[in-house]
């Protein structure tokens, strides 16, 4: 792949600027709340004093484009800034929720594969037959159906009801299974569409119709021949998927409990601690831009035909 | 100097525990562990920063001032001092501490540390939301202004005997002495974690940080060094962060949980309460909290009495109360019923809708006028706010409700023409400490009707500030009872003129596991909110 390089270069261009411009409207935004950071951090029994202390401290105080620039310039550092509530340095509190954010995106996407796949291909193998309308009429259930109602169904019936596993929290592989079924049932059912459209445009095809032409058996057919070209669009979504749970799931993490980066967010946004919600805002956008770029990269590895420019 | 010495308060002091209960409080062992469960991370617990009222009373495990509260009740008594001497002026305040009491880290705590610890506090430099109740201590102004970096007013006499000047005689300077802001941390250890110190807690409290996992838990351990022998009763509490409430609720029903940090969630309250099985896991008490409605008197037609009473008379309470199922009581003055001042006798402006149109008419309003209500945009405060907008209509008034953020309305508040009326819900006063003039200052007196203060009536009364002063004024123990009265007349004075129209005083349910142990008020104490740590014990540990 001689191209390679010089293309993850360009695009790596391509995604400093648009983090720049994220920063710069979540900025923009913040600023204008009509939330004084120094009077949030005083509390409600400081004297203006101390406010103004806080204020001058914080550089609030500055005008808009030079606290912005100083945000910049502590940002090339690595430096997201303090955390207003928490009290605490907003790398460290996003680091620490990384390797659970990271093992639920794992499991769920794991999950999402276990479902859809089989499911879309069963049903472009029996399309039109009783088969294919139960998987459509259980995809779309799933996609439509709100996470929370999910969760807390699942959430009830497995852990409440029956005891099967623990009621939410973190830190065994029990814990993991439901937020993760949660999240898979939901986004099997993206995928088990995809997969039923992709394999069936894909079945039409010269060199499938070659295949069985050969003898080769159904499952040769489907597993070797179609799955593989089959597979790109959903490729292209795992990548997405990659940034979207990254960069938190919310609802699912407030039900389950679970210690990620939505969690955090969520509780940010709550609370208007504007760093937090700044560093994490920065952070979601840097795993969706990677994860498309992924996407990008692995296509042609999966298909030959398709070049990176 | 007067001696007042106060055998009393020792006795009351080294006692404390066993006259809460019965005399068998003694023999409770010390044992067992237990889960609190909250919601939120826990953010700092650097007693000089930390202010919400979920690590308020971590860190009063962790960490101990010269005073605090006899467990379960409002009652002041002396915790790391030993005794006082006030002086008759009111304006020296000499503790000797207690010897032997160590920090966590083995070194013993001494004058020098109290006079640390609270110049810390007052120091910009920190940042503390709570430099201002340190407002009394000579040397303040100096210091606030960056010109010393020490309280002249604070002098260590020797390493156990520490005194402090004040610049005006301030009975609430004992209640200061127990608030965390005034907690006592070692400097060492401060200035080796730096802004840190909040994630890495040495006090010389009753349990010692063991563990923080951000995002999941913290773990307090027994501190064994601790110097009240038999305190605290468990040996370990974790408290498991990131739980919402009725995930939580779940958790305490299977017995994996023992409290509920963030109480009983409001769409599972009637059921859980009305179930008998859990009659004996559920405590109920007052809160030093008031929920009210301001009217702001520099804004047209709120700067007529007769518009304001009229309001007072409009609101049905009773109906309020229900909508949050009964989670509160009626309220008629500023003050709580839990907090010392509280007028039992008074009667307030009863629910009277055609009396209030009268008076509406009378203030020449007949037919009535339009206005803003705003309100904070969390369930059931819209809620609440549709209700207390349906009484006013019932007179006239067409109040237009304004949803907002909590932030936005603190900041309308806090502006001399921005909101005409607000109801305070979810963002009201509860006590800083429990003496009544925490409910008038910031709130209703001339200090707080500023650029965003908290007095959102923007009410200003000179003579009650004077009477106020006054009573502050009154630093002698034996005349505190005449100084309460004081407060009471102050509070019902401030009613005839109406600045507010006070709804409800919130209750608190406190849900726990059968087999924790300890009086029912150290569940619901007004201060160590939610729940007294140090003295909850482990019934399977017995």
């Amino acid at each position: 792949m001689p191209g390679l390089g010089i293309y993850v270069l360009k695009r790596f261009g391509q995604a400093v600027l648009i983090l720049l411009g994220i920063t710069l409207i979540t900025y923009i935004l913040l600023f204008l709340l009509p939330a004084d950071p120094a009077r949030q951090i005083a509390g409600r029994s400081a004297t203006a004093q101390t406010v103004e202390n806080i204020r001058e401290q914080l550089g609030l105080n500055l005008p808009f484009y030079e606290q912005y620039l100083r945000y910049l310039a502590s940002l090339l550092q690595g430096d997201l800034g303090r955390s207003y509530i928490q009290k605490s340095e907003v790398t460290e509190l996003i680091l620490s929720r990384l390797p659970a954010t990271l093992l639920l995106m794992a499991g769920a996407i794991f999950c999402e594969l276990l479902i859809g796949l089989p499911a879309g291909m069963l049903a472009a193998v029996k399309r039109g037959k009783a088969a294919d309308n139960a998987v459509m009429i259980l995809s779309f259930i799933g996609v439509s159906a709100p996470q929370f109602v999910v969760g807390i169904l699942l959430l009830y019936v497995f852990a409440v009801l029956l005891g099967w596993f623990p009621i939410g929290g973190y830190g065994t592989f029990w814990h993991l299974v439901l937020p993760a079924l949660t999240l898979g049932l939901l986004g099997g059912g993206w995928y088990s569409r995809m997969m039923r459209s992709s394999m069936l445009d894909v079945l039409r095809q010269d060199y499938i119709r070659t295949a069985r032409a050969k003898g080769a058996r159904q499952a040769r057919v489907l597993l070797v021949h179609a799955l593989r070209n089959a597979i790109l669009p959903i490729i292209a979504m795992i990548g997405l998927d990659i940034g979207i749970f990254m960069s938190g799931v919310v609802v699912v993490e407030s039900v389950f409990g679970w210690p990620g980066i939505g969690q955090l967010a969520w509780q940010a946004i709550q609370r208007v601690d504007i760093p937090i919600i700044m560093g994490v805002t920065l952070v979601a956008a840097c795993f969706i831009v990677i994860g498309n770029l992924l996407a990008d990269i692995i296509a042609p590895f999966v298909d030959p035909r398709i070049e990176l420019r | 100097m007067k001696k007042l010495l106060a055998a009393l308060a020792v006795t009351t002091f080294l006692f404390a525990p066993a006259t809460l209960t019965t005399s068998h409080a003694d023999e409770i062992k010390q044992g067992g562990s237990m889960i609190v469960t909250y919601k939120d991370d826990v953010s700092t617990l650097d007693p000089a920063i930390g202010y919400d009222w979920q690590n308020w009373s971590m860190i009063k495990s962790l960490f101990n001032g010269l005073m605090d509260y006899k467990p379960g009740t409002t009652e002041l008594v002396p915790d790391l001092a030993e005794s006082m001497d006030i002086a008759a002026d009111g304006l020296t305040y000499v503790f000797k501490l207690h010897k032997g009491v160590k920090f966590h880290n083995g070194r013993e705590m001494t004058a020098d540390d109290v006079k640390y610890s609270i110049e810390r506090t007052v120091n910009p430099k920190t940042q503390s939301p709570g430099a201002g109740f340190f407002g009394m201590i000579a040397g303040f102004e100096e210091m606030t202004a960056s010109k010393t970096e020490s309280l002249s007013g604070i002098e260590v006499v020797d390493p156990h005997t520490i005194k402090f000047t004040l610049s005006r005689p301030d009975a609430t300077f004992l209640h200061v002495l127990a608030i965390n802001f005034s907690f006592v941390v070692p400097k060492e250890e401060v200035e080796k974690w730096g802004t840190d110190f909040g994630k890495h807690p040495v006090g010389t409290g009753a349990y010692t940080m063991d563990e923080w996992t951000l995002g999941q838990r913290v773990v307090f351990k027994r501190n064994a060094d601790y110097y009240r022998k038999g305190l605290p009763k468990m040996d370990q509490i974790t408290f498991e962060v990131g739980q919402e409430p009725l995930v939580a609720l779940l958790r305490l029903q299977r017995g994996e949980v023992d409290i509920l940090g963030d109480g009983i969630p409001p769409a599972k309250f009637l059921e859980v309460k009305n179930n008998p099985e859990y009659a004996k896991m559920i405590v109920e008490g007052g809160q030093l909290h008031t929920g009210y409605v301001t009217m702001n008197v520099k804004m047209k037609p709120f700067d007529n009495k007769k518009v304001r009473q009229a309001v007072n008379m409009a609101i049905n309470k009773d109906r309020v109360v229900r909508i949050i199922n009964g989670r509160a009581v009626p309220a008629n003055q500023p003050l709580p019923p839990a907090m010392p001042g509280y007028d039992k006798s008074y009667k307030g402006y009863a629910y009277d809708p055609a009396k209030a149109k009268a008076l509406l008419a009378e203030a020449g309003f007949a037919d009535g006028f339009e206005t803003e209500l705003y309100a904070m945009n969390t369930d059931p405060n819209p809620r609440i706010a549709q209700a207390i907008q349906q009484d006013l209509a019932a007179i006239g008034i067409k109040a237009e409700i304004k949803s907002l953020a909590q932030s936005t309305v603190i900041d309308a508040g806090g502006k001399e023409d921005q909101a005409p009326m607000i109801w305070s819900g979810g963002m009201a006063w509860i006590a800083d400490f429990p003496d009544p003039s925490n409910f008038y200052g910031p709130i209703l007196g001339c200090g707080g009707a500023v650029s965003g203060g908290w007095n959102w009536a923007w009410y200003c009364n000179k003579d009650l500030d004077g009477q106020a002063t006054a009573a502050d004024g009154m630093t002698d123990p034996a005349k505190a009872a005449e100084r309460i009265d004081k407060w009471r007349s102050i509070f019902v004075n401030i009613m005839d003129e109406a600045p507010w129209a006070p709804v409800f005083n919130e209750q608190r349910f406190t849900m726990h596991a059968e087999r924790l142990g300890g009086p029912d008020a150290i569940f619901v104490d007004p201060v160590h909110i939610p729940v007294h740590y140090d003295t909850v014990y482990a019934k399977d540990a017995q």
